[in-house]
């Protein structure tokens, strides 16, 4: 209701300051006030459009429920209409999406979020079958749905049959290329499980090199007006340049990006601005040579990413995050607002039986391809796609603003039939992201499809992914058999000797993975502990239980100490780093694993981990000493330069303290000089008996 | 040359229902161990140490010495032979066939608890049934032995948070008298249950005699 109340009066204003101008040439009094619209105008508007489209975003969430059953995309599309009409009514002309300012603006925040942040492990596993149904699927079906479309065409009498081949042909490449932004935008809220979601978002990635392909050969075959053999034959041709050249120019824009982050430890602040510049001009250049902008952006976040993370600061990889969420976000509200617009607003031709043709084709040759390539593919698959996985993959593909753009884009005089294509299309993106975007979450959990994990960082679970990645080298090398592991483990190799010592700075190239792992663990739980427990009680705390166990000194921490640990902690971050999978926007504020780490549960944790750690970390013929203590801090300094291994006891001794106030005591590493109570210190009876007290305190 | 023939085949056969390969695929691995073993009839372990692919793993005393634990070998016992036959070979490969496509639900997690007990004999080198800290340290500075600039300290300091984690995810509330002796079974299971080994711990195996297999050292 609010909403609407503030639409109508934004637009009201809009017409008002439209109507304004000032005028130089009156004899009269100085004026005060003047209003000069067209000075800002565009500006204005561009930005009035943002921020509805923000507040529309807002909007959805206060209402509750909403967001539950309807995804957001048809929302938006919906406020679109509303808008267009609005527009309408008043009597302007609604803006139609720009196709200029969709491809060069609004499109690539999308697919460098996406592309930054895309899961490397699952993608390459699965990169055959990606690639297949990318390739080949969008093939079949341009090529299906164009023909039969003819063939309808043809049979139907009218204003139809003067529709040829080549433009059913364009018009069934155009249509059946899977979005990445409907994907994604319907995806992200529904949660299925990492191997369907990589499927079928990375087709949507990759179908963009063989749309580009098929598009720009049948817009130029319908220009000169015929076809040879040899125009096929570059056609294919055309496709490997377009497809590689669009990775390769975004591999070089991604190793620039990641040497130039190499040295930008001097100027933090503008970190993020070169990982956006790069893979933007990587984007617009791989598009001077209409080669796939889609895949450069992609080849240009994957390649850079892990070696920029190892570079930049902590703040700097947060703000590369957020603004990358950011803009992401805003780029799709607006895609999907102005979708809504430019149905109200552009030329409809409407033609029952095109439309229902279109429609039926589309969904049938999906369902057809995504089943004919499964049988094929799951014959070299380890991991078969079951039925319920190929309902969930056909069903996923889903069409939206690429296609419409692409319509839009094509000249009238070649393409008489512009208008039809355009209703055609604009009818068949309502239709995937309304009803199939509505009605796969249900579809979801009726046929229960497995969803994705809350994956918690466990150790254990590192360490046993990378023991089985040796582990199946291995294997494969007892075998004989050059498979998949075996190349993976070449290439492991290979960045590890050569790319990681050129790309990372400083001491960072020599990390193994597991370590980087482990040290943005204990980073995010020494975070975790030190923002808890700096309100309450804890500045308070005092103690000092005497050590009764072999030289263990601790501090005793007052505030002043505390805000010195935190000043440190921060300086010495921008070593480390947290490493989160988050490739849903929608889950970004409220972090999973922010969520888990809720105050009580951690100190619980952590309470009983000591207690753990007291028990049976017994290697009673080892004992440790402090200086072989500390000779363990001077040689992880070594590896990681100064890095604060902040590890906390929450003890007390247990029969002195009773009644004081629990404390927890920290012990910097080697700055300080102080021995570091390691895990593995075995202390001994420590009983933590006023851990319940400890809690009860806390709060 | 008939006989013996036929009555490989029939051996083959009787493997291939044991094991779950196809004859294609004993029949590749059977030219394979004939190579390795430069055509003798038993395995040692010199015959795997020269596979120079195995050489560069960081974790490759633990892959040859899995081959000769008698506990992959199906056997209740406990110790390593000196050396294997085809049999056993194929054995301890198969622990790393994918499993079939639509089998029920108990049988995925029986093949899961399969490779599971692959990985924790793996690792409890003393065949004591846990997985002890101080082995648990040795897998880690096992996994991290190629990178040279790292002590064994920053090791030591991995695999006791791991066992910590262990301990918190499995034990829950223990007494103040009890202690942590190290991983049972159980506990293996428990912690490593979201990797979905079963689809993770697979190698493709050939059906075809490929070229491949001879390149392969």
């Amino acid at each position: 209701m609010k909403m609407m109340l503030l639409l109508l009066l934004l637009g009201f204003g809009l017409v008002f300051c439209h109507q304004n101008q000032s005028d130089p040439h009156d004899q009269r009094v100085f004026p005060v006030l003047t209003i000069n619209y067209g000075y800002v105008q565009m500006p204005f508007e561009v930005s009035l459009w943002i921020l509805l489209a923000s507040l529309m975003k807002l909007g959805f969430h206060l209402i509750p429920h909403l967001s539950g059953v309807v995804p957001e995309s048809c929302l938006l599309i919906v406020v679109g209409l509303l808008v267009g009409g609005l527009i309408r009514v008043i009597g302007k002309n609604p803006p139609v999406l720009d196709s200029q300012l969709f491809f060069l603006c609004l499109l690539p925040p999308i697919i460098l979020d996406a592309g930054y942040f895309l899961p490397i492990r699952p993608f390459t596993e699965n990169a055959g079958t990606i690639l297949t149904f990318a390739v080949v699927g969008t093939l079949w079906n341009a090529f299906f749905i164009g023909a039969l479309l003819y063939g309808a065409c043809r049979l139907e009498a009218g204003r139809l049959a003067s529709i040829d081949l080549l433009s059913c042909l364009l018009f069934g490449s155009i249509v059946s290329a899977v979005d990445p932004v409907a994907v994604l935008a319907v995806f992200e809220e529904i949660h299925i499980n990492e191997l369907l979601h990589i499927l079928v978002f990375g087709e949507s990635l990759l179908n963009d090199a063989v749309t580009v392909v098929l598009y720009h050969l049948f817009e130029e075959f319908a220009h000169t007006g015929e076809v040879t053999v040899a125009d096929v034959f570059l056609g294919i041709v055309c496709f490997f340049v377009v497809a590689l050249g669009g990775v390769i120019v975004g591999g070089v824009y991604g190793v620039l990006a990641a040497f130039t982050s190499r040295f930008t430890s001097h100027t933090r602040v503008i970190e993020p601005l070169f990982v956006f510049l790069y893979s933007y001009m990587a984007y617009l250049s791989a598009e001077v040579f209409h080669l796939s902008g889609i895949m450069a952006l992609i080849a240009c976040g994957v390649v850079m990413q892990p070696y920029v993370e190892a570079n930049i600061s902590h703040k700097s990889y947060t703000t590369i995050k957020y603004f990358l969420k950011m803009w992401s976000s805003v780029s799709e509200t607006l895609i999907f607002i102005f979708l809504g617009v430019s149905t109200v607003a552009g030329p409809h031709a409407w033609n029952w039986t095109f439309v229902t043709i279109t429609i039926v084709l589309c969904l049938l040759s999906r369902i057809l391809g995504v089943v004919g390539l499964t049988y094929i593919i799951n014959k070299y698959r380890m991991v078969k796609l079951s039925g319920k996985d190929q309902f969930i993959v056909a069903y996923g593909g889903l069409r939206g603003a690429i296609a419409f753009s692409l319509a839009f884009l094509l000249s009238p005089e070649d393409f008489p039939m512009k208008d039809f294509f355009l209703t055609a299309i604009i009818t068949v993106i309502f239709f995937t992201v309304f009803v199939q975007g509505m009605t796969i979450r249900p579809l979801v959990d009726l046929l229960a499809v497995k969803k994705r994990k809350q994956s918690k960082c466990s150790i254990n679970e590192e360490i046993h992914t990378q023991f089985l990645e040796h582990l199946l080298a291995g294997i494969e090398g007892v075998c004989g058999h050059y498979g998949h592991h075996h190349w993976r483990d070449k290439l492991n190799r290979f960045n590890k000797h050569y790319i990681k010592r050129c790309l990372i700075g400083g001491e960072r190239s020599q990390e193994p993975q597991l370590i980087s792992f482990y040290n943005k663990m204990e980073l995010k739980q020494a975070l975790m502990l030190l923002e808890s427990n700096s309100s309450a009680s804890l500045s308070t705390a005092v103690t000092a239980a005497v050590p009764r166990q072999r030289s263990r000194r601790t501090l005793n921490i007052s505030k002043e100490r505390e805000e010195e640990i935190r000043k440190i902690l921060r300086a010495n971050l921008q070593k480390t780093r947290q490493r989160l999978r988050s490739y849903s926007r929608h889950t970004l504020m409220p972090d999973a694993e922010d969520d888990d780490w809720s105050e009580t549960r951690l100190r619980k944790q952590r309470v009983e981990m000591e207690r753990r750690m007291s028990h049976f970390l017994t290697v009673p013929a080892r004992p440790e000493s402090p200086p072989e203590r500390r000779a363990y801090v001077e040689s992880d300094s070594r590896a990681l330069t100064a890095r604060p291994s902040i590890l906390f006891t929450v003890a007390d001794g247990p029969r002195e303290s009773r009644g004081r106030k629990p404390s927890v005591k920290f012990a910097l590493d080697a700055e300080e000089q102080k021995p570091l109570r390691c895990l593995s210190d075995p202390g001994p009876d420590q009983l933590l008996e006023e851990d319940e007290e400890l809690i009860r305190h806390r709060d | 040359m008939g006989a013996s023939q036929s009555g490989q085949v029939h051996k083959f056969q009787d493997l291939a229902d044991k094991t779950g390969f196809s004859i294609e695929q004993i029949k590749n691995l059977h030219s394979r161990f004939l190579y390795l073993t430069q055509d003798e009839d038993t395995l040692r372990r010199e015959h795997l140490e020269n596979i120079t692919n195995l050489a560069i793993n960081p974790i490759r005393r633990q892959i040859i010495e899995a081959f000769f634990d008698k506990r992959n070998l199906g056997e209740n016992e406990k110790g390593c032979l000196q050396e294997i036959g085809f049999e056993e070979f194929v054995t301890v490969l198969a622990f790393f066939r994918p499993p079939k496509p639509r089998i029920p639900e108990e049988e995925v997690k029986n093949i899961r608890k399969e490779k599971l007990r692959f990985l924790f004999n793996m690792h409890d080198t003393d065949n004591d049934g846990v997985i002890t800290l101080e082995e648990y340290r040795r897998v880690v500075e096992e996994l991290l032995s190629s990178y040279e600039t790292i002590g064994a300290e920053t090791a030591k300091a991995i695999s006791d948070a791991a066992m910590l984690e262990v301990a918190s995810v499995t034990v829950g509330q223990m007494d103040p008298e009890e202690f942590y002796e190290g991983i049972t079974f159980e506990q293996f299971m428990q912690i490593l249950q979201n990797l979905e080994i079963e689809t993770k711990m697979n190698i493709h195996f050939l059906t075809l005699d490929t070229t491949t297999m001879k390149c392969g050292k």
